[in-house]
Order: structure tokens, then C-alpha cells, then sequence
């Protein structure tokens, strides 16, 4: 099994007014390719913070941060970005979609700027919108949709170009249960079909029990690491 | 390029997220750029009237003389190539329109009064067009040839002599023996000018008689040449420098008013500065637009560029934005001022005002002169200055931190 993502001794230090957070704290990790993890932990307990470490939004003050093989850690502003653009899905707690775009153009946003053809974009965007349940809701705009519909539009544009990885920060966070659950089996299907590393950063008790693999932190830390069949 | 098409998209439909506030700017650029040629125009149709009313005094855009003339205008320092000579050189030398002259100094007397002029001893025919007199507002007749025996002078001269139509005149001046050279004529005719200095001043005669007169034979004592367009007088200059001997002095008309020549300079380098101040004061509303715009934008900025787009991208999108802004503004104003131009290519009356502009040497009419340069010019700043202000935003923009923008929102 091949390593998607590896950190070593992560330490990340925020500072609030005068105290010092530690965020990360000698955090250690690996997740292997076709990997599905949940993070949990507290609010303030560091999983936002390692995901963004590992999307290569944010730098560890000291620590490596291995994707696919490549040390991003110190990679510069272009080459994070094209790090993103080719290996990397987003999914945000919220404000994940371009206003001025429709739900098609949002899926395609992404692979335009890869520079994919008109014709390839337009069928990879059909096919994966109707994967998630947005036929017919192509050509609206994120405000004519529901939060489930615009979160789906989300996970679709994060998949759609096939990311070796997708890191999901609290994805039901403005979800309803129902949706939650449907958004989870959409993850899972994802994951088990194509092969694409989820770590998924949760407070939600229904996410974590969707997962394989359920890492518990801590202050920064790793405080847990548990394997276990998902519900 | 790959993704220009995308940058373009959002920058044109960010553009119209704010309708209101891209309608008020469009009009302000608008407005800005129709004051920039407007005004341009009406300076330009100013100067153009000075300077075509200067240069028709002179007249023509070039004029030969004997190098000694022009410091000393009398009747010895004639260009030594007889007339005749000059006649010949100058015909199907491909000039627009030419004609040798004599302009001495002289005194004019009628029964009543006297007063020193200037004397122009011209061939009727090839001073068609050239001259400042229009020959429709003529009261009695124009000569009709160089050997004509009349005189005609100015309507305000006529005034001033107590003369008119019918009578007679002495006019006075010296030979080259510095002998006085005197005779009478019979005004025939009085003219109109649109400067009454000119009225004052200039008195016209035949070319042959004043030579008879003058006891100068084949001789004068300029050529005058014009080309048609006063801003582009190189090339007649360098057509009659090759014409003439090289010991006569060919000179521009820039030189030989100096105070026309430096005004046209002024006047193009007032228009440069009036256009950016222009400019400066729409700078601040363009600006403003842009840091607006982008501040009501941190988080989209921070998600596409987590998405992976590059900061340059950022910067092309906000930069992109600004010059839809500016085309489509530039396209209002230009629009605008082509509107309200061309209605008053018959010219503004500012009679109201004409005396404080005959001093300056303008007409009462002032036609508004619509020059592709000048357009052009005010375009350009709109476009480059517009570009330079838009980079601070946009720069600002790209330099986000992805996280840092979308945690902003959240």
C-alpha cells in the first residue's frame, strides 16, 4: 500500500492575545492511498489546522508535509497552487461555491484553470453532477440552491477532476441529518469506486462512524487512532 | 490563455454584481472622457482659428525671402531671382498653392488723415484661398489682376481715413534709391476681416503697378507657399528649401510668428496636462470601485485560490474587471462626445466674449475641431493610467493567503 499523505512532527503555534496555542504538537501521521479518515476532536483540538497543513493552505512552523510522494512544506505560492489544482479536492464547512457561477461552471472551475478542453469538461461535469443527484440543477446559481444541493456542487467540483486526495473540513457542519448521511454514502462510494484519499475533519458523530479509520485529537495531538467498520 | 476565458467570465460578471455601482462608475468614466475631448476640441478649434488667421495674415505655412528682409523689411532687401524666374521654378513644382508678393512699409493718405500700413503688392489670381480676406464680404470689388491700378483696403482703415468706395488715396513709400515713390489710387473695394487689426493694417495693391511704383523691375520680395496643413509643414519646407537659390532664407511659419508657433506647442501640451487631471479625478472613483470590489470579495479570492488558482491569475482577474470598466466607459464617452460634436461643426457663437478673443487673435465663431490624435490621446491615458491604478487593488488581491481570506469570512 502506497502512502498518499505523511507528516512528520508537525508543530504549529498560534498566537491569541498573549497565549500561545499550539495547534500542532509533534503530530505525526500517514494515510495510505484510497485512505478514508475522519479527524475529530474538540473545537480548537488541531484537525482544520492539519488539514490545511496537508492541503498546503497554511505552513507548519517546523515538520515535514509529504503529498503523494512530493515535500510541500516548502513549496512556493505557484507551486502550492498547482499542487492544489492537480492533487488536491476541496470541501468547506461553507462558502464553497463562486456566486457568479452556475453549478456547472462551478464542477468545471476547477479543470478550466487545468486547461481541459470545453468538450471534456462538459461531460465530466454532467456525469459527476448526476452522480450526486444534480440533474436539471445545472445552469442555477448557488442561491437558487439549497445548502445540501450547494454542498453536493462542492463535493462534485472536489472529485471531478480525479484528486489523488480530497480533505473535507466539517462537510455536514450546515447539513441536515438526512443530508449528512447521503453527502457520507457519496464520500464512500467516491472512495471505494475511484480510489481517492478522503480525510475528512468532523465534530459530527454519524461522519465518524461512516469511516474505516477514525484518528481522535487533542490539543494538537494524536491522542487516538482507531480502525473500525463503518456503519 | 487557458484560463483567460475563465478570468474573463468572472471579471465581467463580478462586474454586474453591483449594477448600481458600475452604472455610477461607467457614467463618471464616461462623463470624464466626453469632458476630455469635448474640451480638447473646443481648445483646439480655438487654436486652429488663431493660427489659421495668423498664418492667413502671413500668409502661408512657408515664405522665401532675402536673408536680410525679415529683420529689415524694406524695399532693398528684395529676393534676388527676378519674378519671372521664380514663376518658373515654383510652376509644377507640386505645391498646393504659391505666390510671390511685395510688402513693404508705406503711409496711406486719404483728404483727412494718414496712418502707416503695410503695403502688399500681390497677383489676385494665385492669392485666391490663401489670403484672410473673404472675398464675398467685399463691399465694391477685389482687384482683378497684378496690373491692376486700384487699391483696396481695410473696412476699419476706411474709417479711420474718413474714406470709402469711389474715392481716392495717395499711397507713399520708398525706392530702392531711397528716393520717395508716391502716387494716387482709387479704393475700389473694402474688406472685411475676422481681426480688425488686420482691417487696420494691410493695404492691397497689383503686384506690377506696385513694382512700376516702387521702380524695382521683375522683382519681390517674398514667395509664399501652402501646404494645406500647418502641423505638417516639413515637407513643403524641404520641397521650396530645394526650389530656391541658397542664398535666400526659407523659413516656417512657426518662425516667422514665434508667438503662434509656441502657442501650438502650449496649446498640445495643455491638452496632455488637462487630460490626466481629468483622469486624476476619475482615478480616485476607478480605485475606490476596485478596493470595493475586492474587499466585498476576500473569500471568493481565497477559494479559488485554495482551488489552485495561481495569485497571477488573481491580479488578471481584478486587472481584467478594470479595463471592462474603462472600454465600456470609453466607449460611452467617446460615443458622447462624437454626439456632441458633430452638431456644432457649424460652429459656437461667443460674440458675447469675441472682443477678449480678437485680442488673442481668435474669431467670434468658435468650431470645435474633433482630431483623431486628440482622441486617440485621451483614450490612451484613460487606458494606461487606468491600468496602473487598477494594479494596487489586484495586487492586493493576489497576495492574499488562501486560508487566512476564507477564514476572514467565516
Amino acid at each position: 500500500m502506497t502512502i498518499a499523505v505523511k507528516c512528520i512532527e508537525l508543530c504549529k503555534t498560534y498566537r491569541q492575545g498573549d497565549t500561545d496555542i499550539k495547534a500542532l504538537d509533534h503530530l505525526s501521521i500517514d494515510v495510505e492511498t484510497g485512505g478514508f479518515v475522519c479527524l475529530s476532536s474538540p473545537s480548537g483540538g488541531g484537525k482544520t489546522t492539519l488539514l490545511n497543513a496537508i492541503g498546503g493552505l497554511d505552513k507548519p512552523d517546523s515538520g515535514e508535509v509529504w503529498v503523494s510522494g512530493q515535500r510541500i512544506d516548502q513549496l512556493g505560492k505557484a507551486a502550492l497552487a498547482d499542487l492544489r489544482l492537480r492533487e488536491i479536492g476541496f470541501v468547506f464547512q461553507a462558502y464553497n461555491l463562486i456566486p457568479v457561477l452556475s453549478a456547472r461552471e462551478n464542477v468545471e472551475f476547477v479543470m478550466q484553470v487545468q486547461g481541459v478542453s470545453t468538450d471534456e469538461r462538459r461531460q465530466k461535469s454532467q456525469a459527476i453532477l448526476e452522480e450526486v443527484g444534480l440533474k436539471g440543477l445545472e445552469d442555477r446559481r448557488p442561491a437558487q440552491m439549497s445548502g445540501g444541493q450547494q454542498q453536493r456542487v462542492a463535493v462534485a467540483r472536489a472529485v471531478v477532476s480525479r484528486p489523488a486526495l480530497v480533505l473535507a473540513d466539517e462537510p455536514t457542519a450546515n447539513l441536515d441529518s438526512k443530508t449528512s448521511d447521503a453527502l457520507m454514502d457519496l464520500f464512500s462510494e467516491l472512495n471505494e469506486r475511484h480510489q481517492t484519499t478522503f480525510i475528512i475533519a468532523t465534530h459530527d458523530r454519524r461522519v465518524m462512524a461512516h469511516v474505516p479509520r477514525l484518528i481522535k485529537m487533542l490539543d494538537g495531538r494524536i491522542v487516538d487512532d482507531i480502525a473500525q467498520t463503518p456503519v | 490563455m487557458r484560463t483567460f476565458r475563465i478570468l474573463f467570465m468572472l471579471a465581467w460578471r463580478n462586474l454586474w454584481r453591483n449594477h448600481r455601482r458600475t452604472l455610477i462608475m461607467l457614467a463618471a468614466i464616461g462623463v470624464g472622457i466626453w469632458a476630455m475631448i469635448f474640451m480638447t476640441a473646443l481648445t483646439q478649434g480655438m487654436v486652429n482659428e488663431m493660427i489659421k488667421d495668423g498664418i492667413s495674415a502671413l500668409p502661408g505655412e512657408v515664405q522665401v525671402h532675402n536673408p536680410a528682409y525679415l529683420d529689415d523689411p524694406n524695399i532693398n532687401n528684395l529676393i534676388a531671382t527676378p519674378d519671372s524666374e521664380l514663376e518658373k521654378k515654383f510652376t509644377g513644382a507640386g505645391l498646393v498653392q504659391w505666390a510671390t508678393r511685395i510688402k513693404v512699409p508705406a503711409v496711406i493718405t486719404s483728404e483727412r488723415e494718414s496712418r502707416g500700413v503695410t503695403l502688399l503688392g500681390i497677383d489676385p489670381q494665385r492669392e485666391l484661398g490663401m489670403t484672410f480676406i473673404d472675398l464675398d464680404n467685399i463691399d465694391g470689388r477685389f482687384l482683378e489682376d497684378a496690373a491692376d491700378n486700384a487699391v483696396v483696403i481695410g473696412r476699419k482703415l476706411a474709417t479711420t481715413l474718413e474714406t470709402e468706395v469711389g474715392k481716392r488715396i495717395v499711397l507713399m513709400s520708398q525706392d530702392p534709391d531711397n528716393e520717395i515713390a508716391d502716387r494716387g489710387f482709387r479704393v475700389v473695394g473694402l474688406f472685411g476681416a475676422s481681426q480688425e487689426s488686420f482691417e487696420e493694417t494691410y493695404v492691397f495693391a497689383g503686384k506690377e503697378t506696385l513694382q512700376k511704383l516702387l521702380k524695382i523691375g521683375d522683382h519681390v520680395t517674398e514667395v509664399v507657399v501652402s501646404g494645406g496643413d500647418y502641423r505638417n509643414v516639413e515637407p513643403v519646407f524641404e520641397k521650396v528649401s530645394a526650389l530656391v537659390d541658397e542664398d535666400l532664407q526659407v523659413s516656417r511659419w512657426t518662425d516667422l510668428d514665434s508667438y503662434l508657433g509656441t502657442m501650438l506647442k502650449v496649446m498640445d501640451g495643455f491638452v496632455l496636462v488637462w487630460v490626466i487631471v481629468i483622469f486624476l479625478a476619475l482615478s480616485f472613483g476607478l480605485v475606490n470601485t476596485l478596493v470595493m470590489a475586492v474587499f466585498e470579495r476576500v473569500r471568493e479570492i481565497g477559494l479559488m485560490l485554495a482551488l489552485g488558482m495561481r495569485p497571477s491569475s488573481i491580479l488578471g482577474q481584478i486587472v481584467i474587471e478594470s479595463m471592462l470598466l474603462l472600454f465600456l466607459g470609453m466607449f460611452i464617452g467617446n460615443v458622447l462626445a462624437w454626439l456632441t460634436i458633430i452638431p456644432l461643426q457649424g460652429g459656437i457663437d461667443i460674440s458675447i466674449v469675441a472682443e477678449g478673443m480678437e485680442m488673442m487673435g481668435a474669431s467670434s465663431v468658435l468650431v470645435p475641431q474633433l482630431r483623431l490624435q486628440d482622441v486617440i490621446l485621451a483614450n490612451c491615458v484613460v487606458l494606461v493610467l487606468g491600468f496602473l491604478a487598477s494594479l494596487s487593488p489586484a495586487w492586493r488581491a493576489s497576495r492574499y493567503e488562501p486560508i487566512e481570506a476564507i477564514t476572514k469570512a467565516n
